[in-house]
């Protein structure tokens, strides 16, 4: 009985109330804006500063400029070479670090409080005047294209790349953004530095900022970071066309499993029916070791050590994705339960009490995030990418507790096709061959 | 840049140097029937992480059982006598939390991260699954296909973890660090029901275990809390004491080379027995960790990247490493990815060159400094990560050091001179106890004209 009572004492317990997230919108006195959470018990301060763009805006033919560029930054700025310039921030203890994405370019700055202008100067330099020193150039290069090499031989890469080669053909989706052995080679300095002009530009800035610093602190350390950074003057990257029907494609590859991504069309962030499809994810297979999928394909017949499945709501575009690795003798059982599942799931939606533990979750879960500056600053940076506003923290979990079981049943219908579901199958699985279902 | 090789070498990641911090938010507590508690105190958020660490691991495993360490540590979300399989993980997410667990070669953990008001319901839980689990031979051998699907998709499917797992078995002659903590597989195929529960018995009970809470609780509570929870359990009378067979002197440089299809880019690994961080002396380890920073620890300005990466490009990726968090005797390795078209043999030729160089023109005092200053901040960042401070206790108490060696641990880093770091590598550096690995991809195939 010990049972009853203890999932009964966990339900009815209300979850203590949110942390306040204090969350100041500080605009600087030349027009860049910042949110900030002040955190002053630890004297260092956290910054997430991205810019939308990213490296969609590379043409075809120079694929993976914006990789190589952003990988470039802190290979020597403004007075240092290379190896100054990372002395320089080791002396400081400040911790920059640079990356590209497909829809972003992002910087990451973490510096304690007593080496703030310090920090920002030397941050400034690799924004505004890196150096693309060519020997710096070639080695950077050399580590991309070893990258590539070693992305060739590993079985998740292998999956990515051609799922998405499927399913964005055409499009800067469809390729990785680190480029191809061929782009890479042929890129020059001038591809980088125009790379550079276009990427990091102040009106497609955002910047989150947690720790030991004030609103009036932070404004004038906000222009002079970013204030002379060039505007966009290139026209945006269109949205991406989902081209793949259902089916399987087989790359074979010499493991004794297979690595199987699988998915087909997802749902935008933006769009009414989120947070049911949000919910749908997290009982199929969203969760941690309770999810559907979990339950079938690992707890109950050991075809796996784990699976997954996730809402990949992009900027141009949006896919519901999944992933797992079984034994190439188990592979085919494990997609059939997948897609097994999947109909399940958009002909019958989930039952109350499903919906109301999966409702717990995620509204329990999300307070929890909010824990460390560096993961505050991050949130911050990551909500005004989406064009969210400060306010949405407090009516979010709201909106997750709105969804009824008529909403989800409505949007499994709308959002789970087993027959769109294409299998990219990485391995030398049995019994298993590329075409449609 | 560092991270585009990050595939390559993920079986080699290296822990960061995050010193503990001394402060007066660590405190401690010990229960009637042995379990040790460490409370973290951290009230920014009102979020909680509660860890038990068994001072058990894959090197306590009987031989001929590898793996059940870590295979047990999977049961464990199987039922109790009060709970149903899997019921313990959905409490957790029911109430929005996360929960997971870790098997090493000293230690097995279970954590939860959850609302700072459902820390009485995690130690119930975790309580509870101390000493009842129920098991049944059909979860039993699902649970081992889960385990063998793990060892394919983390090891049988990576080169660099089978080169990691033959490379630390020929460098472990005798001591139980040379088996693999998942298990080699044809011993995992054998394990049975029996096998967990024998091991569970012994090794599962209060004064084996530490506590850890860490966030927005005050000691008070958790000290209630856990007399409730924990407090009625029963502790194993005849606990085995931990000692593990050690290894011979070693004579003889060891060599070995694996090729794999699956390779992209061949590297050079080198690793010699280092002592660890023993409680109340951890200065050789502290100038091993430096030492470790010295030669490989950045790309743009530790010996061996500055050299090999920067101004002679015959390396891709450099790096040494240390971790001297372990119940015994660890390794400091190094390692070196060429650029293409240099040999293996020409690597392993820079890195001898490089320990020459550093035991012959010493170290550059403003580097040292540097590093210092690093090892400062760190204090001041690892304060930012709950799991993070809560993780090092837990490592450090079941590798046999204390909260005390904890807290000393930034200043035994802040004592650490020149000369100690070089007389460190002089007796490290010995030819004779080195083993060095090649991984490469096999020859091209001989053409069917020359056969």
């Amino acid at each position: 009985m010990i049972r009853l009572i203890l999932a009964l004492f966990a339900l009815m317990m209300p979850l203590k109330a949110m942390a306040a997230v204090d969350i100041q919108v500080v605009t600087s006195p030349g027009g860049i804006t910042a949110w900030l959470v002040e955190e002053r018990s630890i004297p260092f301060v956290a910054m997430d500063i991205r810019f939308n763009g990213g490296a969609n805006e590379d043409a075809p033919e120079k694929r993976g400029a914006t990789y190589l560029m952003m990988g470039l930054l802190e290979e020597g700025a403004g007075e240092r070479n290379n190896q100054e310039y990372a002395e320089a921030a080791e002396a400081l203890a400040t911790v920059i670090e640079f990356d590209a994405n497909s829809d972003t370019v992002s910087v990451s700055l973490q510096f304690l409080t007593e080496n703030r202008d310090a920090s920002v100067n030397l941050l400034r330099d690799a924004l505004l005047d890196p150096t693309f020193d060519p020997v710096a150039v070639e080695r950077v290069r050399e580590q991309v294209l070893a990258g590539l090499a070693a992305d060739a031989r590993d079985p998740e890469e292998i999956a990515g790349k051609t799922l998405a080669g499927l399913a964005f053909p055409g499009h800067p989706y469809g390729t990785p953004i680190e480029g191809s052995p061929e782009t890479v080679a042929a890129l020059s300095i001038d591809d980088l530095r125009q790379a550079h002009a276009r990427a990091l530009t102040r009106d497609r800035v955002v910047v989150g900022v947690t720790g030991d610093i004030s609103a009036e602190e932070l404004g004038p350390l906000l222009d002079h970071l970013l204030g002379d950074l060039p505007t966009f003057d290139g026209v945006p990257v269109g949205r991406a066309d989902y081209r793949l029907g259902g089916g399987i494609t087989v790359v074979d590859f010499p493991s004794p499993q297979s690595v199987v991504l699988f998915g087909h069309e997802g749902i935008a962030f933006d769009d009414p029916d989120y947070f049911p499809a949000a919910l749908l994810n997290q009982v199929l297979g969203g969760g941690g070791f309770a999810s559907r999928l979990m339950t079938e394909v690992r707890e109950k017949r050991g075809l796996t050590y784990g699976i997954g499945t996730y809402l990949a709501s992009n900027d141009l575009a949006e896919q519901f994705l999944g992933q797992f690795s079984s034994s190439n003798d188990k592979t085919a059982e494990a997609i059939a339960l997948v897609r097994e599942e999947w109909a399940r799931m958009a002909a019958e939606g989930m039952t109350e009490a499903e919906l109301d533990t999966a409702k717990t979750y995620m509204t329990g879960a999300y307070p929890l995030r909010f824990d460390g500056n560096s993961r505050i600053a991050s949130i911050l940076a990551g909500m005004q990418t989406l064009g969210l506003s400060p306010d949405y923290i407090a009516t979010r979990n709201d909106r997750v507790d709105a969804v009824t079981l008529d909403d989800i049943k409505r949007v499994a219908a709308r959002l789970l096709r087993s027959d769109d579901l294409h299998f990219v199958v990485v391995g030398q699985p049995n019994d298993l061959e590329s075409g449609s279902f | 840049m560092r991270n585009v090789l990050k595939a390559a070498c993920l079986a080699l990641t290296i822990p960061a140097m995050s010193p503990a911090v001394a402060d007066d938010s660590v405190t401690t507590f010990t229960l009637d029937n042995g379990l040790e508690a460490i409370v973290i105190e951290d009230r920014r958020a009102p979020v909680v992480v509660h860890m038990l660490w068994y001072d058990v691991g894959a090197a306590d495993e009987p031989l001929g059982k590898s793996g059940i360490a870590h295979f047990l540590e999977h049961l464990l979300f199987k039922g109790t006598d009060d709970m149903e399989a899997g019921e313990f993980s959905r409490t957790v997410e029911a109430q929005g939390g996360t929960d997971n667990a870790f098997t090493s070669q000293d230690y097995t953990g279970y954590f939860q991260r959850v609302a700072s008001d459902r820390l009485g319901l995690m130690m119930k839980m975790e309580a509870d699954r101390m000493r009842d689990i129920i098991l049944t031979e059909d979860e039993v051998a699902t649970e081992r296909q889960v385990i063998l699907e793990e060892r394919a998709q983390r090891t049988d499917s990576s080169p660099n973890a089978l080169f990691g797992e033959m490379r630390t078995a020929a460098q472990y002659l005798n001591h139980p660090y040379g088996i693999p903590i998942i298990g080699w597989r044809h011993e995992m195929e054998g394990l049975t029901r029996e096998d967990a529960l024998a091991f569970y018995r012994t090794y599962y009970a209060p004064n084996n275990a530490t506590l850890i809470v860490a966030g927005d609780v005050t000691p008070e509570e958790v000290r209630a809390l856990a007399e409730e929870h924990y407090g009625p359990l029963e502790p194993t009378i005849d606990l085995p004491e931990r000692t593990r067979p050690s290894e011979p002197p070693q004579i003889s440089a060891r060599h070995l080379e694996m090729a794999d299809e699956r390779v992209s880019n061949p590297y050079v690994l080198r690793t010699y027995l280092a002592p660890e961080r023993d409680a109340g002396d951890q200065a050789e380890a502290a100038a091993l960790t430096i030492l470790a920073e010295v030669l490989g620890g950045s790309s743009a300005t530790s010996l061996m990247g500055r050299v090999l990466e920067q101004e002679e490009s015959v390396a891709l990726y450099t790096s040494a490493f240390y971790d001297g968090v372990q119940l015994d005797d660890t390794t400091f390795g190094l390692l070196v990815m060429p650029t293409p078209g240099r040999s293996l043999e020409e690597a392993e030729a820079d890195i001898d060159r490089m320990i020459d160089s550093i035991l012959e023109n010493g170290i550059d005092a403003a580097q040292l400094d540097r590093i210092k200053t690093q090892v400062r901040a760190a204090e001041i960042y690892g304060r930012d990560s709950l799991q993070g401070r809560a993780r090092t206790y837990g490592v450090a108490v079941t590798s046999g050091l204390t909260v005390q060696d904890v807290a000393d641990w930034p200043r035994a880093l802040e004592a650490v001179t020149e000369d100690d770091i070089l007389a460190a590598a002089r007796r490290l550096f010995d030819p004779a106890r080195s083993v060095t690995g090649y991984l490469s991809k096999p020859a091209p195939a001989t053409s069917e004209a020359d056969q």
